[in-house]
C-alpha cells in the first residue's frame, strides 16, 4: 500500500506582532481540510521557527505577518532553512503585504503570498496544488 | 422577558385596522406568496436573528422607559451619560497617530492639530508596545512600523515638542509598559513648567484585554494588575484628570468576536480592574470615575448602536449595585470609539470611506465621547495624509453637516432598537455570569475561555464570508480585476538606522551610574510592594529606556506565555 501521507503544515507567527485572528483561522481551515498542523504561537524568533520546522519535518512553513516587518522575516526564515539544509521547506505566507513588495519576496524565494481578503478556499486550493509531501529519508 | 404572544393579541394598544394577526393574514401572507424573502434566515454580522418586524409587542410587558432608559444624564444613562449630549459639545475628533520616528510623528500631530482635530492619539510601534528597546533583538524590521519607536524620554520630548501639554488631551495606546509611557509624558510636562493636575489625557492601560485579543504582553496576570493599580493610587492623588484605564472592546472585536462577547469581555475586564482596585484598598468612588471604555464600530449599524446603548445600561448597573459606588460620575459609562479596521477592505479602498461613514454613525447615535474613524487604505499601509484627512472631514460631515447631533439619542423608542438593546444587554450579562463562577476574569484568561470563544467566532464568521454567506463588497461579491491603487506611506529602512543611532548616543551620554541606581530601587519596591510609579518617574528623568524598566522588573514578576487555543 504506498499511500501518500498527510501534508505537515506548521503555520506560525514570527517577530512581535499579536494579530493572531487570520493565522488562526487558517490553522482551523488547513486542519479541517486534512492536514496535519503545528502552530507556533505568537511571538517566536526566526530560529525558533526554523528549529521547529526542522525537527517536525514538515512540508511547508506558512507564516502570518500583519506588522509590516515581511521584507525582513520572510527573507530571514528562507536563509536559516537554507543555511540549516532544509532549504526545500516550502515558505509561503499571508498578511498585510502591500502589492508592490510581493515580486521581491518572491524572488527571495517566498513561494505565494495571500492579502487581504483571500479566501480559506483559495489557500487550500494552492497549497493542494503546490505543496506535496516531502520525500524523507 | 418572552416576548408577548402574537395570537394573544389584546387590544390594549390597538393598531388602526386591528393587530398584527390580522395584518400577517391580510397583507403579509399574500405578499409573501407572491415572492419569498431574499433570504430564509436574516443575521446582524454577528449572526444574531433579525425578525422581519419589530412592534411593541417585541418588548416585554413590564418594559418600562422609566426603568430601561431613564432620561439622559440620568441612571441607567441609556439614552447617553449627559443631559444635553452633542447640542452642548460635540464628541472629540480623535485621530490614532503615529509612525516611524517620534519627529515624523510629531509632524502628523501638528499636521491634524491644524486641521481641526481637537485631541492627540498616540500609536507606538511594536517593540514599544512589548516593551522592548529599538536594539533588542526581537525588534529587527518591527521599528517604527506600526506606530512611533520610543525608547527613552528623550524621544517622548521630541514626540511632544512644541505642543503645550497643559492645552491638550493626549490618549496614549499603550498596555503592558502603559506605566512607563506615562511616567515620560509626566516628565516631559514637568519640562515644560505644566503641572501634573493640568494633565489631561488616558492611558489604554488595559492589560486583561492583551491576554484575551491583542496579545502584546510582558508579565504574567496579577503583577501586571498589580501596577495598573500601583498606578490608579499614583493618579488619584496627582494626575486627578487622567483617565488611567480605557477599557478596550475594540481589540477583542477585531479578533473576531460578536458584538456581545465584545461588551461582555469588556465590562468583565471592567469588574476585574474595579475589583482589584477595592481589593487593594482604593475607595471605589475615587477611582471609577476615571475609568473609560473603548468599543468598537462594525458595520451592521443597529447593532452596533444598541451595543454602545446597553454597555452603558450594564455598567451604571454593576457599579451601583454590585460594587456599591455611591456617585454618579462612578456609574457612568464613558466612551471612545474606533471604527473597525478589520472590517476594511484592500479591494476597492474607496469603498472604505462609505464603510466608515456608517460606522461612525453608528458610535455617534451610540452616544460616544470621542472617534477615531479609520482611514480608506489602512488594509494597506499605514495611513497617508490624504486619507487621514477624508476619515477626519467624515465626522465633521456628521457632526455639522448631517444633523444627527442636533437631538439626544434619537432610536430610542424604536421598537427594533429596543429590543435589540435588551437582547445584547441579556446576552452579555448572561457570559459575565459565566465569568464570574469561573472565579473572576483572570481565571477565565487562564482557561482559555474567552480566547476560544472569539476564535470560534472569527472562524464562524470567515466561513460564511467564503461561502457567500456573509457579504464583503468587492470582496466576494461585486469583485473586479482591474483595481487602482492608493498612493501609499512607506517607512524607509532608514528610519530604524536613524532610531538606533539615537539610542546608542542616548545610553552615552547619560548618567549609567544613576540609571542603574534607579533601576534597582524599582527592582526592590516590585518586591516589598511599595507603589512603583514614582520610582518608574525617576528612572526615565534618567533616561533610563523603556526596554530596561521593563526587564528590572521581570525578574520579580516573570513573564508570560500563552497557552495557545486554535
Amino acid at each position: 500500500m504506498n499511500q501518500e501521507r498527510k501534508l505537515r503544515m506548521l503555520v506560525g507567527k514570527v517577530g512581535l506582532d499579536g494579530h493572531d485572528r487570520g493565522v488562526k483561522i487558517v490553522a482551523r481551515a488547513f486542519r479541517d481540510a486534512g492536514f496535519e498542523v503545528i502552530y507556533t504561537g505568537l511571538h517566536q524568533t526566526p530560529e525558533a521557527v526554523v528549529n521547529t520546522a526542522i525537527q517536525e519535518d514538515v512540508d511547508a512553513v506558512s507564516l502570518s505577518i500583519l506588522s509590516g516587518a515581511h521584507n525582513y522575516l520572510f527573507p530571514k526564515v528562507i536563509e536559516l532553512l537554507r543555511e540549516k539544509g532544509a532549504g526545500e521547506i516550502a515558505v509561503f505566507g499571508g498578511g498585510i503585504v502591500p502589492e508592490e513588495d510581493i515580486p521581491g519576496l518572491k524572488a527571495a524565494g517566498v513561494l505565494e503570498i495571500f492579502t487581504p481578503g483571500a479566501s480559506t478556499n483559495d489557500i487550500i486550493a494552492w497549497v493542494r496544488n503546490n505543496i506535496h509531501p516531502r520525500k524523507l529519508d | 422577558m418572552s416576548k408577548t404572544d402574537d395570537t394573544a393579541e389584546t387590544t390594549e394598544r390597538p393598531a388602526s385596522g386591528g393587530g398584527r394577526a390580522d395584518w400577517e393574514e391580510r397583507t403579509l401572507r399574500p405578499a409573501l406568496d407572491r415572492k419569498n424573502e431574499r433570504d430564509v434566515e436574516f443575521t446582524t454580522v454577528s449572526h444574531m436573528p433579525v425578525d422581519r418586524l419589530y412592534t411593541h409587542q417585541d418588548l416585554p410587558a413590564d418594559w418600562k422607559p422609566s426603568d430601561k432608559l431613564g432620561y439622559p444624564g440620568e441612571y441607567p444613562f441609556t439614552r447617553g451619560i449627559h443631559p444635553t449630549m452633542y447640542r452642548s459639545r460635540l464628541w472629540t475628533m480623535r485621530q490614532f497617530a503615529g509612525f516611524g520616528s517620534a519627529a515624523q510623528t510629531n509632524q502628523r500631530f501638528k499636521y491634524l492639530l491644524d486641521h481641526g482635530q481637537t485631541g492627540l492619539s498616540t500609536a507606538f510601534d511594536l517593540p514599544t508596545l512589548m516593551g522592548r528597546d529599538s536594539d533588542d533583538e526581537m525588534s529587527h524590521g518591527e521599528v517604527g512600523r506600526e506606530g512611533v519607536a520610543i525608547d527613552s524620554l528623550a524621544d517622548m520630548e521630541v514626540l511632544f515638542d512644541g505642543i503645550p501639554l497643559d492645552r491638550v488631551s493626549t490618549s496614549m495606546t499603550i498596555n503592558a509598559p502603559a506605566a512607563v509611557l506615562f511616567v515620560m509624558y509626566l516628565a516631559v510636562a514637568e519640562n515644560q513648567g505644566v503641572s501634573f493636575e493640568k494633565l489631561n489625557g488616558t492611558l489604554q492601560n488595559d492589560i486583561l484585554k492583551e491576554y484575551i485579543a491583542q496579545k502584546e504582553w510582558i508579565y504574567p496576570p496579577r503583577p501586571s494588575i498589580r501596577i495598573i493599580t500601583d498606578l490608579m493610587a499614583f493618579c488619584m492623588r496627582q494626575v486627578p484628570r487622567w483617565n488611567t484605564i480605557s477599557i478596550s472592546g475594540y481589540h477583542i472585536r477585531e479578533a473576531g468576536s460578536t458584538a456581545v462577547q465584545e461588551l461582555a469581555f469588556t465590562l468583565a475586564d471592567g469588574i476585574g480592574y474595579v475589583q482589584a482596585g477595592i481589593d487593594a484598598g482604593l475607595d471605589v468612588d475615587a477611582f471609577a470615575p476615571r475609568l473609560s471604555f473603548f468599543f468598537n464600530s462594525h458595520n451592521d449599524f443597529f447593532e452596533e448602536i444598541a451595543k454602545l446603548r446597553a454597555a452603558r445600561r450594564i455598567w451604571a448597573r454593576v457599579m451601583r449595585e454590585r460594587f456599591g459606588a455611591k456617585k454618579p460620575r462612578s456609574w457612568m459609562l464613558r466612551f471612545h470609539t474606533q471604527t473597525a479596521g478589520c472590517s476594511l477592505t484592500a479591494q476597492q479602498p474607496y469603498n472604505n470611506i462609505v464603510r466608515v461613514t456608517i460606522q461612525a454613525l453608528a458610535g455617534v447615535l451610540g452616544g460616544t465621547q470621542s472617534l477615531h474613524t479609520d482611514s480608506y487604505d489602512e488594509a494597506l499601509a499605514l495611513p497617508s495624509d490624504e486619507a487621514v484627512t477624508v476619515a477626519l472631514r467624515t465626522q465633521q460631515i456628521i457632526a455639522e453637516e448631517s444633523g444627527v447631533a442636533n437631538t439626544v439619542d434619537p432610536l430610542a423608542g424604536s421598537y427594533f432598537v429596543e429590543s435589540l438593546t435588551d437582547r445584547i444587554e441579556r446576552e452579555a450579562t448572561d457570559y459575565i455570569r459565566k465569568i464570574d463562577e469561573m472565579g473572576g476574569i483572570v481565571d477565565a484568561i487562564d482557561a482559555g475561555f474567552p480566547q476560544k470563544e472569539i476564535a470560534d467566532a472569527a472562524y464562524r464568521y470567515q466561513r460564511q464570508v467564503d461561502e457567500g454567506s456573509k457579504t464583503i463588497v468587492g470582496v466576494n461579491k461585486y469583485v473586479r480585476d482591474d483595481e487602482k491603487r492608493p498612493e501609499l506611506l512607506r517607512i524607509g529602512e532608514e528610519m530604524e538606522r536613524g532610531q538606533l543611532e539615537r539610542l546608542r548616543r542616548v545610553k552615552a551620554e547619560r548618567d549609567n551610574d544613576q540609571v542603574e541606581r534607579c533601576l534597582d530601587a524599582l527592582a526592590k519596591a516590585g518586591r516589598n510592594g511599595d507603589n512603583l510609579i514614582p520610582l518608574m518617574l525617576d528612572a526615565v528623568r534618567a533616561y533610563a529606556t523603556v526596554g530596561e524598566v521593563c526587564k528590572s522588573l521581570v525578574p520579580v514578576f516573570g513573564t508570560y506565555r500563552e497557552t495557545s487555543v486554535l
